[in-house]
């Protein structure tokens, strides 16, 4: 069998005394899409943080499609085919909408630190962005400055950026956040669309999109992962329900 | 959404033409035809020195604005690779005099690049580990370094008189000797020319528009496969490298380096230039370079205390214009699109008239109390304009405070008018207020 795109082993993270992650061992198949719920802080950001890079975990380790990438920084699993998206807008402010999308595509076409081609010489990866700011209906916003756009439109662009490179491993924090019935219901559609054939990772408030999107579930609650399975086994587990969606319904 | 994805094509079709060769490129033979012209129409010994120091202070504030406004790198010592351009340029110089070597003047700035190339590498490989503030504090602390080795070190940097070459003594090509100013001239403005174009086309590659990106949101980058700090390393050695053709052009200029070159002065010169003509722009750097070089000239030949009034002049752009000229100018254009700017003309001049005679009434009682205190000797009788009268007398001092004050409160008041003004060109104020 093919080895898991991702896969977590007996991680933990503590911040100065606290400890945040306490043990998080988890896998998620090439091609899945999983979704990780639980209540606010019960540290699903930072399992995130961990898996992407940002942070380092104080033990266990993490694969990315076999290979151990604990520690890494960053860049260097971003270019090995991970890409996450932020639950707080984190985008280029004074850059134009086009120029944000398009820094999501550079590293990924193979431009590495080029200064000798011209951006605007490069047709396959301004065609490319202009499909993918299509996709997210960003394109009448081109010209914009990514800090003015409405917030709704920040979020999208967030996704955009995150999915222009290409990456195999998906993650997206919170994509939805925010939106209205309507922006989430459009947002959902084109996550499908985009996770198609890729590993997908998302963490979410929204039960209807949880349930709505996701082959598998991780429920994440004070560190701890105290139920992973399929949409139907969430539901039916007594202690997924009194530990997090107990108190959700209610 | 299907349609609104249609639309939104069909839409930005029309705006997204690429630009044609002309627009392109119009600018720059434009440029190149000015720079051509500028000797025939200013050809005296002053005008072609004082463009010959604007020439170079264009390249030398572009290549800090790689740093400031496109990576978002405040430094305090870019003067280090602009000294080190200049020694290595007179180095070069003399011993390619000394070994009568063939090469000619024009390629010395090359040498001056590599060197501030060579040595930005080195000392950015340490400095661009950081950003913000460790970075600034960092650049600062190396200048020091540096500008003191430069005494001590007499060998290399020749101590306090420095070293010097003579120009005319290469390699001569079409028999130019470089000697008059006017084949200096030429020279910077053909390297000036050619540093902007690299300078400019370096911005519009994916290095260029990562440095962007960096500047905005040096975290987000790495997510996107880059590492910032490479990004910062590698735009710092650019900066360097054209910082040095810069003060080779100077070294050349002068035919001398001293440890001035590498002087806190310096530093806080590029600086000054680039963020008054606004970090911003890509033009930006251009007219701060050309504004300061001038207003250094000119105003040192008005007044004993130039540097204060630049230093109030800097104090009030970063108050009321941070953006700088190239933002005032930019704040236009969709006025100059919508053909509506010459209805701003009355209004600007209503509110001119009261700011000339504030900052002449704030002018007359500076010069009179910096006569009273550092020229008592001379008595009080001096020239304000050109036209005597005595520091201690009241009646001076009464017009200039009635001036300045006066002038000050209907400057405040036109304000009104220029935004009355403003609003009924019927174009949105884009950069959210007037200054
Ligand atoms: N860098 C940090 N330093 C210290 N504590 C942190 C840090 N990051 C997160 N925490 C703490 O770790 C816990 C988990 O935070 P995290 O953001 O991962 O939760 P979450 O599950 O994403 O919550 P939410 O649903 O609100 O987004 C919180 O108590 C938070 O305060
Ligand atoms: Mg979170």
């Amino acid at each position: 069998m093919n080895a898991p795109a991702i896969e977590l082993r007996g991680v933990r993270k503590s911040f100065g005394a606290t400890e945040v992650i306490r043990g998080v061992d988890l896998a998620v198949a090439a091609g899945e899409r999983h979704a990780v719920i639980g209540p606010n802080g019960a540290g699903k950001s930072t399992l995130f943080n961990l898996v992407s890079g940002l942070l380092a975990p104080s033990s266990g380790s993490i694969l990315l499609k076999g290979d151990d990438v604990t520690g890494l920084p960053p860049q260097l699993i971003n270019r090995r085919g991970l890409s996450r998206s932020f639950q707080v807008t984190n985008i280029f402010h004074r850059m134009s909408v086009w120029e944000n999308v398009r820094c999501g595509l550079l590293w990924a076409g193979g431009q590495r630190y080029s200064f000798w081609r011209s951006v605007d010489n490069l047709s396959e990866i301004n065609a490319r962005t202009e499909r993918v700011l299509a996709d997210f209906n960003l394109l009448e916003r081109r010209d914009v400055a990514a800090g003015v756009l409405t917030y709704a439109e920040q979020r999208a662009l967030e996704i955009a950026i995150t999915i222009a490179g290409g990456a195999d491993v998906i993650l997206l924090d919170e994509p939805t956040a925010g939106m209205s019935r309507h922006e989430t219901d459009r947002a959902v559609e084109l996550i499908r669309r985009i996770s198609e054939g890729r590993t997908l990772i998302i963490v979410e408030h929204d039960m209807s999109v949880v349930f709505g999107l996701a082959d598998r579930i991780s429920v994440l609650v004070y560190g701890e992962i105290v139920a992973s399975g399929t949409p139907q086994e969430i539901r039916n587990s007594a202690r997924v329900k009194e530990a997090y969606l107990g108190q959700e319904a209610h | 959404m299907t349609d609104r994805v249609v639309n939104a094509v069909v839409g930005s079709a029309s705006r997204g033409v690429p630009m044609s060769a002309l627009a392109r490129y119009g600018v720059w033979v434009v440029a190149a035809a000015v720079l051509a012209v500028l000797p025939f129409v200013f050809g005296s010994g002053l005008a072609l020195t004082v463009m010959s120091l604007m020439g170079i202070a264009v390249i030398f504030s572009l290549s800090y604005n790689i740093l400031l406004g496109q990576t978002g790198l405040l430094s305090f010592g870019h003067a280090v690779y602009y000294g080190f351009g200049g020694y290595l340029a007179v180095h070069a110089m003399k011993a390619i005099v000394a070994n009568g070597l063939p090469v000619p003047l024009p390629v010395i700035p090359l040498v001056g690049g590599l060197a501030g190339l060579f040595f930005a590498a080195l000392f950015g490989w340490v400095s661009t580990k950081r950003s913000g503030t460790a970075f600034a504090m960092i650049s600062l602390g190396l200048a020091e370094l540096i500008g003191s080795s430069a005494l001590i070190l007499r060998g290399f940097f020749g101590g306090e008189e420095g070293i010097t070459a003579d120009r005319t003594k290469l390699l001569r090509i079409l028999d130019w000797s470089f000697g008059p100013q006017v084949q200096v001239y030429y020279l910077i403005a053909v390297w000036c020319l050619l540093c902007a174009i690299l300078m400019y086309a370096v911005t519009r590659t994916p290095l260029g528009r990562m440095c962007n990106a960096v500047r905005d949101n040096p975290e987000r980058v790495q997510f996107v496969g880059y590492d910032p700090r490479m990004v910062r390393f590698l735009a710092f050695c650019l900066s360097g490298l054209f910082a040095g053709v810069a003060g080779a052009l100077a070294a050349i200029n002068f035919e001398i380096a001293n440890s001035a070159l590498f002087g806190a002065v310096q530093s806080g010169t590029v600086l000054l230039a680039t963020f008054m003509g606004g970090a911003g722009f890509f033009f930006g750097p251009v007219l701060g370079a050309v504004l300061v070089v001038y207003l250094q000239l000119m105003l040192s030949d008005l007044t004993g205390i130039w540097q204060l009034y630049f230093g109030l002049l800097f104090i009030a752009m970063v108050m009321f214009a941070p953006s700088g000229l190239a933002g005032l100018i930019m704040m236009h254009r969709p006025l100059w699109r919508a053909r509506a700017l010459h209805r701003m003309v009355p209004a600007y001049f209503v509110a001119l008239v009261p700011l000339l005679v504030m900052l002449a009434g704030a002018a007359l009682m500076i010069e009179m109390f910096h006569h009273l205190m550092v020229k008592a000797v001379e008595g009080p009788a001096m020239k304000f304009m050109y036209i005597p009268l005595h520091a201690n007398a009241v009646g001076p001092w009464l017009v200039g405070l009635l001036m300045a004050g006066g002038g000050f409160l209907l400057f405040h008041r036109s304000f009104r008018v220029v935004a009355a003004a403003w609003n009924r060109t019927g174009v949105a104020d884009a950069a959210g207020g007037r200054p």
